[in-house]
């Protein structure tokens, strides 16, 4: 890059980030937890909550709320880039491994499209949401989850932009063929990698 | 929630600053020439990026406050005590300037292409840009469609947009235009008081019989707050499209 922009220096140095943990054109906000949502926060009272798993499946899967809490949990501690620009670092997570949910699932998919109240949706390859990449997660710090944040669950896909990560959800329709998502139909990046800052269509 | 593809490469290009103004005293109205425009919606946003001699770059989003009708395009950008570009951006840049950006960017929260009723507007702080933009599309385009516009501000002199939405009672624009000051009211003040409450809404807001679609732009804790009244009125959540401003990127 040979533009320089006239006395900018810029102030959150690279060196400050955690080394080597910090994608281009992202800055640490530190304790702040930006929110970023395209409507109302839903509020699913906790007995009218499921999460499914449909479409390209030898047979649909469906946990109650209870159902999901007994199902066995990770803690998961990450990284996370928003495609807004900022990145939060050592988020603490808790939740149920997206390969838990898969368990024993016979598809011909090679995607998904997560849904959730709402009505939001993002599409993501099933082989990113596999082999400890992705959870659906209840509990942020300890804390159940806030409906700010996501809450009842969101999925948690962190080597993916944030919105990849869709609060709410409700559950994984996997596909055979590659379906965009709410952001991706309004010009985001399809797939989404914060380290080849694929933020929009093109990238 | 449907949308409308879009598949176009967004480049960096450099944009000539052509003009710069106190829009507030904490807020900077930025005029520029970006060479390769095909012009945007009212609503949408560009990314602007800043690079620094070594190479270390920053970038931040801000919404168009100008309507497609004007061949110029405005930013307005409120610095943040705290931040890295914003202060850059009202302090630092000088008319002749170049600007990295690229955009526009964003087609969900955007003026209706075809309005199916009445249009609402809420507004939290420097959350009123991208209306802006719509005021003036609606005005521009002598849209027929009905429009409001509740505006919550700290003071007088923090109001955005004084050209755009003219003095109180004026017709600069033909929306119908509520600003509530929260933090203090001159003398004469004819206008509301207070933050925006389930009271305000009712009061200067389109009903939910008539089928609104309605727009919410501010800080996070605003549109949660606005938005949830809206549903406890009776507003159809999937015709309340929301905006959040602040700590996700506006520094």
């Amino acid at each position: 890059m040979s533009f320089i922009s006239r006395g900018f220096t810029g102030r959150r140095r690279k060196e400050e980030a955690p080394a080597g943990r910090l994608p281009p054109g992202q800055y640490d906000v530190g304790d702040g937890f930006p929110v970023l949502s395209a409507g109302p926060t839903p509020h699913t009272s906790l007995d009218r909550w499921d999460f499914s798993l449909r479409g390209e499946v030898d047979e649909g899967r469906r946990w109650s709320w209870e159902e999901f809490r007994a199902l066995p949990r990770e803690p998961v501690s990450v990284d996370i880039h928003c495609v807004t620009s900022w990145s939060k670092f050592d988020t603490r997570w808790e939740g149920v491994s997206v390969d838990t949910l898969l368990t024993e699932v016979e598809t011909a998919a090679a995607y998904v499209l997560a849904f959730s109240d709402g009505g939001y949706t993002t599409n993501l390859p099933l082989a990113d949401v596999s082999d400890g990449q992705a959870w659906v997660v209840d509990t942020y710090d300890g804390e159940p989850l806030d409906p700010e944040h996501g809450g009842p669950a969101r999925l948690l896909v962190p080597h993916l932009y944030f919105w990849k990560s869709a609060k709410w959800i409700r559950g994984l329709t996997l596909t055979t063929a590659d379906e965009p998502g709410f952001w991706e139909n309004f010009g985001y990046h399809n797939y989404g990698d914060p380290w080849r800052e694929q933020r929009y269509a093109g990238d | 929630m449907a949308g409308t593809a879009v598949r176009r490469r967004l480049s960096w290009q450099r944009a000539e600053v052509l003009e710069l103004r106190h829009e507030t005293p904490r807020a900077s109205r930025l005029t520029l020439r970006p060479p390769d425009w095909t012009g945007h919606r009212a609503g949408q946003h560009v990314d602007v990026r800043l690079t620094a001699p070594d190479g270390y770059t920053a970038q931040r989003s801000y919404s168009l406050a100008s309507p497609p009708e004007r061949e110029a395009v405005d930013l307005v950008v409120e610095r943040l005590d705290d931040g890295e570009v914003s202060p850059y951006l009202t302090e630092e840049l000088r008319p002749g300037d170049l600007l990295e950006l690229r955009g526009p960017i964003g087609g969900y929260f955007v003026w209706p292409a075809a309005p199916d009723g009445p249009v609402q507007l809420i507004a939290g702080g420097s959350g009123v840009v991208p209306f802006l933009a719509m005021l003036g599309h609606h005005r521009a385009s002598r849209s027929s469609v009905p429009v409001r516009l509740l505006y919550s501000a700290r003071t007088v002199d923090d109001i955005i947009g004084r050209a755009e939405l003219g003095e109180p009672g004026s017709d600069a624009t033909d929306a119908e235009v509520t600003v509530t000051l929260t933090r203090g009211a001159p003398d004469g003040w004819t206008g509301p008081t207070g933050r925006v409450d389930s009271a305000l809404l009712a009061e200067r807001t389109f009903a939910p019989d008539r089928r609104p679609q309605v727009l919410v732009c501010g800080p996070t804790t605003f549109v949660e707050t606005v938005a949830r009244g809206l549903i406890d009125l009776g507003h159809d959540p999937g015709r309340v499209k929301t905006e959040r401003f602040g700590a996700s990127g506006g520094p």
